[in-house]
């Protein structure tokens, strides 16, 4: 017996430890990690929105700076990136409803496409209605 | 094709080292040969100590999960010489301790799955004489994939939070809880919800979907977890908003 | 066994979580590409004010914006907790993203409120 730690009736199991890193060794937990920060993205969104109605109730001037301020190459660049993870955040959320919504009609289960499906409807119905409201219902 | 391939097998005697080893084997590279195959050449002609579980051989009682190649697998139904040229690394399960090779502790997934009460529980049972419960092809429907669990680990395997958290009651153990939630003849649904719906049962599960893509009889945990965790909210918010209204004993439609 | 807390703030991680899916990409494209860069005929500032200004929709976009910011709440917490292993540190961690979301949620109210 060379190893002095052990105890003969009580030998010891090994753990394994995970590493901090542990969501970079496997892409689809990179693939999770990404779609989980994604939520940062809701959350700079959702200022944003708070900044630009501030901006709004601060006057014309106010406004038209933050207009300038959007057009700014950098702050466009940036939005686009933002602007994608907010779409990525969209498709995995969508793709993912069919499993958690299992509805039954009839004793039979409606399928997971038209979950899906419905679910997409709907975003596009988000997407106008979004529209009407920011542009104009006239 | 060539003759042989490498199986790079950890090895743990906790008698002789503190920490677990890495191992070279030559096994034969037979077309039909599965990795148990490969395990069972090594233990018959290479290495009798070697530790590892196994039984039917076929896929059905979930004994011979291991890390092959980092994926959890079915050793048995894994096929060797779909691993390339090989070294292939044949570890234990992750997020278990091990006690020797490649030899898991699964008491605490045990218990874990005995909390849940994966039976059918009724308020009254029906005396014999009234004759058995009666189910329905569609009802059978509503339960009958989370019935098919074998109870393999690998799900635990590939769960990255069963690796973190010790404690999480994990996506068989739910899967198997719904399956007796959704099964017509039981009325156990607030019993198992009072056990799972903490934070070490289904709130600590992110919807990573890692146990859903390596279950090999496609028992869809992660499915049956999200679908719970909309239930537990919804009953919850049920509780805070109609106080009144009672813990409702069951869940399901009277059996027939 | 008391039952846990958590579904009050999946829930709302959830519901955020929906919204934030549906609406979210069309609000960027419009507010950060389409009206500051033309694409669309920007409507002029005052009507854009009254429009915007109708109690009804401040109501309802306070509610939207609090549950997108508790659905980051909830969700960076988790990845605290699993992604830099920081479960232990779970009294900070809640109140830096509740308690954060709650803050900005506040100074959402504020500001929807005092909206001429």
């Amino acid at each position: 017996m060379t190893n002095p730690g052990y105890k003969r009736f009580r030998p010891r199991w090994h753990r394994e430890r995970m590493p901090i890193f542990w969501w970079l060794g496997q892409f689809s937990y990179i693939k999770f990690i990404s779609r989980e920060l994604t939520s940062l993205a809701v959350a700079y969104t959702a200022v944003f929105l708070v900044v630009q109605f501030w901006a709004l109730s601060q006057g014309r001037e106010v406004y038209g700076r933050l207009l300038e301020f959007l057009r700014s190459p950098g702050a466009l660049v940036f939005h686009v990136l933002v602007f994608a993870v907010l779409l990525f955040h969209t498709v995995t959320w969508l793709n993912l409803a069919p499993k958690a919504l299992v509805l039954h009609l009839g004793g039979r289960r409606i399928p997971d496409r038209a979950v899906l499906a419905a679910h997409y409807l709907a975003w596009v119905a988000a997407c106008a209605a979004v529209a009407w409201v920011l542009l104009g219902g006239s | 094709m060539s003759e042989t391939i490498t199986l790079e097998v950890q090895r743990y005697r906790p008698e002789e080292e503190a920490l677990p080893t890495w191992e070279r084997f030559e096994v034969p590279l037979k077309p039909k040969w599965m990795i148990l195959d490969a395990l069972n050449y090594i233990k018959d002609e290479l290495d009798g100590s070697l530790s590892y579980r196994w039984a039917c051989r076929m896929g059905v009682c979930g004994s011979c999960g291991m890390m092959v190649d980092g994926k959890p697998v079915l050793t048995c139904a894994t096929y060797l010489s779909s691993l390339g040229p090989g070294p292939v690394r044949v570890a234990p399960l992750k997020a278990f301790p091990v006690i020797r090779d490649l030899v898991i502790d699964v008491e605490d997934f045990v218990g874990k799955l005995e909390s849940v009460k994966p039976w059918i529980i009724r308020e009254e049972e029906k005396p014999l004489a009234q004759g058995e419960y009666l189910q329905t092809p569609e009802e059978l429907a509503h339960y009958k994939q989370y019935s098919m669990c074998i109870n393999c680990l690998l799900c635990y395997a590939a769960c990255p939070i069963a690796a973190l958290e010790p404690g999480f009651v994990g996506p068989a153990a739910i899967a198997l809880a719904q399956r007796y939630n959704l099964d017509s003849r039981d009325q156990g649904t607030p019993e198992r919800m009072d056990v799972l719906s903490q934070e070490h049962g289904i709130w600590s599960c992110t919807f990573v979907g890692e146990c859903s893509v390596v279950c090999p009889k496609n028992v869809d945990p992660a499915g049956a977890i999200q679908r719970y965790k909309v239930q537990a909210a919804a009953d919850w918010w049920k509780s805070v908003l109609w106080p009144w209204g009672g813990t409702k004993r069951s869940m399901g439609p009277a059996p027939g | 066994m008391r039952r846990s807390n958590e579904p009050f703030f999946w829930a709302l991680f959830s519901g955020g979580g929906m919204l934030a899916a549906l609406c979210l990409p069309a609000v960027a494209l419009l507010m950060w590409f389409a009206v500051p860069l033309g694409w669309v005929e920007a409507p002029a500032y005052e009507a854009l004010v009254a429009r915007l200004g109708h109690p009804l929709l401040r109501l309802v976009l306070f509610v939207f914006i609090t549950l997108c910011l508790f659905h980051w709440g909830h969700r960076f917490r988790f990845t605290l907790y699993d992604g830099l292993q920081l479960k232990h540190l779970f009294g900070l961690i809640a109140t830096i993203c509740y308690g954060g979301a709650a803050a900005l949620s506040l100074v959402a109210a504020y500001v929807l409120w005092t909206f001429p």
